[in-house]
């Protein structure tokens, strides 16, 4: 408990682009992951004194002397040990740097289903190891729900150095082997860092025990990853969301579409393909929550006028650059949520950006083991946490861009018809 | 493998088209906003007059317009109001014309339907006239002002989250949320509760309320004002039945951080007379806002677990 956070409070960099990180956890069970992220809420000054005082008072009654920090998670952990819903717990902590959102959750083996919850908004994943045991096969799934998720940055947390006397060479063979299997899924940035999350080396202070470690604590890294690449790289995607049509006053002939960029800028001017309908005009002005403006990015939410009178609604997708293509058909790889498997022949709701269809599985050509990343052919169903190949039939031509280019604007929901649960989350095109 | 000095050298400020938290903040709720607008048939906004129903109100302001914001609003009135408060809710109903309905835990007393408690709290008291509030009305969204930073409880809410036509929250019935893509199905009679600042905490939306130089009720700033102690906190004599009689007041320069019910908001000693004195305020404060001010929320730990599920806010 002896290290503290030297930054200034959050609260001094009011109105400065200070950045969001949106980033997730996974470890397994006893790695260190509550620790670990005790310790950054801890670290970073983001506890307060009667949520302190209440994880010490629990500490005492266990007969603990120092409070321990990974009781601060322990919403989801009495979850565990009472069977019901676990999954993902949302934290939150600042630095003079950055605001962080932290998915936490539970490093079950049963619990794919959480990562990829947690993964789906994360721009970073911690993949935790304990550094006796190295990469073991919990490892390379969460690895392997990284890269399927597409995170752009994947971080190795070796924790437990202190248990191997803080030794390079332990170190070094972990990191080597975990890039080396990232490396063959695709992930594109992998940032292994040696730490003791009970001791705090490298966590928010740099550790006195590793001099041949050069590089940044996992905070400092945290704090300067760079955060939702440059949209002006991407065609712009505007999934429209709602019409605004005052109808009355001074603003009566005002008609603007209301959304959030999914990637890409979007300027005055700019030709647009509305689609599924292939109609073209171009962007008359773009309000941004009151305020006209002449350009926006993701993830900016605007409202979007257009030049010409045309039929667009909630549902449509405006788009800049190469327009996605419409289609029927949509091959994606697939995470299967719930208790209810998923079969062929299934007719079920599909939710894409703002538009929701029917949608028939015509085939399951293969379930994909998560561990050694095999292909069983033809399965049955998809069970829950199952991760798999799909087939689908909609019922009305969807704007699909493949995931891997876009995790907005190709990803989707299956929902059940009947009663609306969620069942399967989705991504267009091929896995890795 | 990056290498540490790769990590250095990127500057992510360099990037022109950064998006500060609070806008992107405000992009995600605001994004919320418009999916509930385009997908149900009759939201309400819950309105206590509290900053965090203020701060809702004014993103939905800004995601509708030009247009008026096609939701009203519902204020659950426990009838133990700050008088600036209701005052505050008022002027600003007439502002935006707005229409305003009111549950009123008062209405229920009176009529036999509820029973006041011992203790004199009444925010338990709050779920009967709410989910009478939703039921009568139809209501099929309802925007909460809940944080998931408020406490552990709620750290795993849903944006939407499901209620049965009981009100009542199944953890078992909610739904994975992925990406931004948020399931509102619901068969009739039931409801959805929707939280567009989930991901904000309080000193976001004190940040957000300078930056947009948003007009709150004045009690959240630092007056003096009579009080007396209770159970730890400072609470306002009047009506609503207290001192007692072991109870003494005293003049004290204080503010509130939540505002609720006035048998059970304490206010807390203060000098922060405006924004930016409260966020610094907030920035160096080592209370939860919970901790600090809900008398309720003391009374046992697995107290917010237990009204969700019964449909409390
Ligand atoms: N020696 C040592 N023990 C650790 C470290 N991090 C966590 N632990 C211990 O490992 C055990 C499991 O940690 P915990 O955070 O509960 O693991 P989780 O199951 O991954 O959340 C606890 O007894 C921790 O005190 C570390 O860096 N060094």
């Amino acid at each position: 408990m002896s290290t503290e956070l030297h930054h200034t409070p959050p609260a001094l960099e009011t109105g400065s682009a200070t950045a969001l990180l949106r980033f997730a956890t996974a470890g397994s069970v006893d790695d260190g992951k509550s620790t670990l992220v005790g310790r950054l809420l801890h670290d970073s000054k983001s506890i307060l004194t009667d949520q302190l005082e209440a994880v010490t008072h629990a500490s005492l009654k266990r007969g603990q002397e120092a409070p321990d920090l990974a009781l601060l998670t322990d919403g989801l952990r009495a979850e565990r040990e009472q069977g019901i819903t676990i999954d993902v717990a949302y934290r939150y902590f600042a630095t003079a740097r950055r605001r962080f959102i932290l998915a936490d959750t539970p490093g079950h083996v049963q619990y794919t289903r959480n990562m990829v919850t947690g993964a789906s908004t994360a721009e970073l994943a911690v993949v935790l190891v304990d550094a006796r045991n190295g990469v073991v096969q919990q490892t390379r799934r969460h690895a392997a729900v990284a890269a399927l998720l597409r995170v752009p940055h994947v971080v190795l947390a070796v924790n437990k150095m202190d248990l191997v006397d803080y030794a390079e060479p332990v170190f070094a063979a972990i990191a080597a082997e975990f890039s080396a299997y990232a490396a063959s899924l695709g992930v594109p940035d992998v940032t292994a860092i040696p730490i003791s999350a009970l001791a705090g080396d490298n966590v928010v202070e740099p550790s006195a025990h590793m001099d041949w470690y050069g590089g940044p604590t996992l905070l400092e890294h945290l704090e300067t990853v760079p955060v939702g690449g440059d949209p002006s790289d991407e065609p712009a995607r505007f999934p429209v969301q709602y019409v605004i049509r005052p109808q009355g006053g001074e603003h009566r002939d005002y008609r603007g579409y209301a959304g959030q960029l999914a990637s890409g800028v979007l300027r005055a001017g700019d030709p647009v393909t509305v689609l599924p309908s292939g109609l073209t005009t171009t962007v008359a002005g773009i309000d941004v929550l009151g305020k006209q403006t002449d350009i926006a990015w993701a993830p900016q939410s605007v409202t979007v006028r257009l030049t010409d009178d045309i039929d667009v609604s909630r549902g449509d997708l405006i788009a800049a650059g190469a327009a996605p293509q419409s289609t029927q058909d949509v091959v994606a790889t697939v995470s299967h949520l719930h208790e209810r498997p998923l079969r062929v022949g299934d007719k079920v709701l599909l939710k894409h950006t703002t538009r929701t269809v029917r949608a028939i599985v015509k085939d399951i050509p293969y379930r994909i083991d998560i561990d050694s990343l095999d292909r069983v052919a033809q399965p049955e169903s998809l069970q829950v946490n199952d991760i798999g190949q799909v087939v689908l039939r909609t019922s009305e031509p969807l704007a699909l861009d493949p995931y891997a280019v876009n995790r907005r604007t190709g990803s989707f929901l299956l929902i059940d018809q009947a009663d609306g649960t969620t069942l399967t989350a989705g991504m267009a095109g091929e896995a890795f | 493998m990056t290498t540490a000095a790769d990590i250095l050298t990127a500057d992510a400020y360099d990037n022109p088209y950064a998006l500060s938290h609070l806008d992107a903040l405000e992009a995600e709720a605001v994004h919320i906003f418009r999916e509930v607008a385009g997908e149900f048939e009759r939201p309400v906004i819950l309105f206590s007059g509290g900053k965090d129903s203020i701060v809702m109100l004014h993103l939905a302001l800004k995601a509708f317009w030009p247009a008026p914001v096609p939701f009203s609003l519902l204020h659950v009135d426990t009838g133990h109001n700050f008088p600036e408060v209701l005052a505050y809710r008022d002027r600003t109903v007439a502002e935006h014309g707005l229409r305003l309905h009111v549950a009123s835990v008062q209405d229920f007393i009176d009529s036999g339907r509820l029973r006041e408690r011992p203790d004199g709290l009444r925010n338990p008291l709050q779920t009967v006239p709410l989910l009478d509030g939703i039921e009568s009305n139809r209501f099929d969204a309802v925007f909460g002002g809940g944080r998931r930073d408020e406490e552990k409880a709620r750290a795993k809410e849903r944006v939407f989250s499901l209620r049965d036509e009981f009100g009542a929250w199944d953890p078992r019935r909610q739904r994975p949320e992925l990406w931004s893509l948020y399931n509102g199905r619901h068969s009739p009679g039931e409801h959805v509760r929707v939280f567009p600042l989930s991901n904000w905490t309080e000193l976001d939306v004190w940040q957000y309320i300078e930056r947009e130089n948003i007009e709150l009720p004045e009690i959240y700033y630092a007056h003096e004002r009579e009080v007396f102690q209770r159970n730890g906190m400072w609470l306002t004599a009047g009506e609503w039945g207290g001192p007692k009689e072991n109870e003494t007041t005293q003049r004290r320069l204080v503010r509130y951080r939540t505002v609720g019910d006035m048998s059970c908001t304490g206010a807390v000693d203060s000098e922060a007379a405006t924004v930016a004195d409260v966020i610094t305020e907030v920035a160096a404060s080592r209370l939860t806002e919970r901790g600090a001010t809900r008398a309720d929320d003391k009374m046992s730990e697995a107290a917010m677990e237990d009204r969700k599920r019964e449909g409390y806010f």
